[in-house]
């Protein structure tokens, strides 16, 4: 009795990962799949041989969009990990009067639906003329990512202990003093999760990317769906274009897959 | 009161990103309502006041009404199916100890993965002339998926027929696969966090496997099922990227949602008085769930 249920059990998830692997499979088929290979009705067939010309394809067509990504994400993640560094220090280890009003209207900046700032947004980029350019598009995601990197930093100070800070002041360490000789080596692993769910979200993000740039600034997932969109393009390429679009986002969920669980758990567990 | 130089320095610390945040998320809430009660329906802007014409517009306009009936049975069907799966599948990964780290990266990989993405792929496995159709043809039956203009149980109501678009049934099947890793590993966390003694103790008091899920578990995963229940509803109430990229509108807006709306008045059409107002409507339906929420969550905190 006690066997049949495990079997039952195990078939459970088992026929459930089949169906969350799925995707990827048809994924991977079809975009090795040589073009007269590509049909309708053989879409779950292996392919004959490995063909990557739908990868040079995919890869001719997105391959400065990646470069845009790139140029992107870096320097947007590094920024508001470390202005949510500062203010989840302040926030949690120098609370002052109304600190907890402060916090809590921060944090509600990271639930809004975009689209309601969205207009003033273009037009003040537009104002300043980072429209259409991918430093408008780092500035953006860098002020909007303020709320989780803040929430995430100032979870995990709330675990160091006061009486470390405590201690320091006693020693005559000043508040710029506690944070780089206590805070920041504590830092390392906030630092991970913080860095790579906003990589992450960065990389993935659609909206602000179609709104604010269009032709030769546009990142991967814009570029992306412009591929998928066109009647011309055979999907084969498609399912090889989307496959380069997710592999850093996908290669860093398969390296640090912990610290990804950590930062999706932080980012909505109240602390 | 006297403040010391290091409070100074920590209010100073903290200054430039709220002022950031004032001016980009509340100021610019202001100004996007602003906009909404003008006459901005061109190109070129034009601020003058036309109250509330803009929303009396919207809710009357066809379009409008469809999206707030696909928002409705979108976001329930989402979250219960996000909450039902994920819940499920972390059960049987308490009870089952083998191999669980690796069924667990399975169910979690697709939320790393970017909604175009899923739209993209998704918009191939639930084509009705191909994907998982291949297989459901051998049982006779050919679902017309996101192509479906059918609404369920549907009775008039203004201009739009109420009930349940079938259409919207393939992007929530997208839309759980990607994000039901998020209820799975908070549900595995919060299984982790109850004591094995407590369930020990419930045993020794005669209680069966299901009672003591019924009973001791459930209760105490009550706040874990809030918390899931408030982030989905405000992913999928602001959801834009999963159907832009899977469907578009679809026939007679069975696809449609507020987000995409918004996008193409405003930035196809340059209406942007009435693009604002349904941002702001966008918004006040989010913020019904997550005000309560947060208010809630920092009382707790403090």
């Amino acid at each position: 009795m006690m066997v049949v249920r495990r079997i039952i059990k195990y078939a459970v998830l088992i026929a459930i990962a089949i169906f969350f692997l799925t995707p990827i499979y048809v994924m991977l088929i079809t975009s090795f799949k040589p073009l007269e290979e590509v049909s309708l009705s053989e879409m779950w067939a292996l392919p004959s041989t490995i063909d990557f010309s739908s990868y040079t394809h995919a890869f001719s067509e997105l391959a400065p969009n990646l470069m845009n990504s790139i140029y992107l994400v870096i320097p947007a993640t590094l920024l508001s990990a470390i202005l949510g560094a500062m203010n989840g220090y302040v926030l949690s280890k120098w609370k002052f009067k109304g600190s907890e009003i402060v916090f809590t209207m921060i944090l509600f900046g990271m639930f809004i639906p975009y689209q309601s700032i969205l207009i003033p947004l273009i037009q003040f980029l537009n104002s300043i003329n980072l429209y259409n350019s991918i430093i408008g598009l780092i500035f953006t995601h860098v002020v909007y990512g303020l709320p989780i990197t803040t929430l995430m930093f100032r979870n995990f100070y709330a675990n160091i202990p006061d009486s470390m800070i405590e201690a320091a002041k006693v020693d005559g360490a000043s508040f710029f003093g506690i944070f780089r000789q206590v805070i920041l080596p504590l830092s390392i692993t906030g630092f991970v999760v913080v860095a790579i769910w906003q990589f992450t979200n960065i990389w993935n993000e659609f909206l602000f990317a179609v709104t604010i740039t269009n032709n030769d600034a546009q990142p991967v997932m814009v570029a992306l769906q412009n591929l998928s969109g066109s009647q011309i393009v055979q999907w084969n390429v498609q399912m090889a274009g989307a496959l380069l679009a997710a592999m850093p986002t996908l290669l860093v969920y398969i390296l640090l897959g912990k610290y990804f669980v950590r930062g999706l758990l932080a980012g909505s567990v109240k602390g | 009161m006297k403040i010391t130089r290091d409070q100074l320095m920590a209010l100073l610390f903290l200054a430039p990103s709220f002022l950031l945040l004032i001016i980009f998320v509340y100021g610019f809430i202001g100004w996007t309502g602003w906009v909404s009660l003008s006459n901005w329906n061109t190109l070129v802007p034009d601020m003058s006041f036309a109250g509330l014409k803009n929303y009396i517009y919207l809710f009357g306009d066809y379009r409008f009404q469809a999206d707030l009936r696909n928002t409705v049975f979108f976001t329930i069907l989402f979250i219960g199916f996000v909450i039902i799966l994920g819940l499920g599948l972390a059960i049987l990964l308490d009870q089952t100890k083998k191999a669980n780290a690796l069924f667990r990266n399975i169910f979690l990989f697709p939320m790393a993965l970017s909604f175009v993405v899923t739209g993209v792929v998704w918009q191939w496995l639930l084509n009705p002339s191909t994907g998982f159709n291949q297989f459901l043809q051998v049982f006779g039956i050919q679902p017309k998926w996101y192509t479906d203009t059918n609404i369920l149980a549907g009775f008039q109501w203004e201009s739009i027929e109420f009930g349940l678009p079938v259409a919207m049934i393939a992007v929530v099947i997208a839309a759980v696969w990607q994000m039901t890793g998020f209820s799975l590993a908070m549900y595995v966390a919060g299984l982790t966090g109850i004591p094995e003694e407590l369930r020990e103790a419930a045993r020794i008091d005669g209680a069966s496997e299901l009672q003591i899920y019924r009973k001791v578990i459930l209760p105490m995963l009550t706040p874990i099922t809030m918390s899931v229940v408030i982030i989905m509803a405000h992913i999928s109430l602001k959801i834009f990227d999963l159907i832009y990229a899977m469907t578009g509108s679809g026939a007679n807006f069975v696809t449609d949602v507020p987000g995409v709306y918004m996008f193409e008045t405003t930035f196809r059409g340059n209406y942007y008085a009435n693009g604002a107002a349904i941002a702001i409507i966008m918004l006040l339906l989010v913020a019904v769930f997550i005000v309560p929420y947060l208010i809630n969550s920092r009382r707790g905190a403090s």
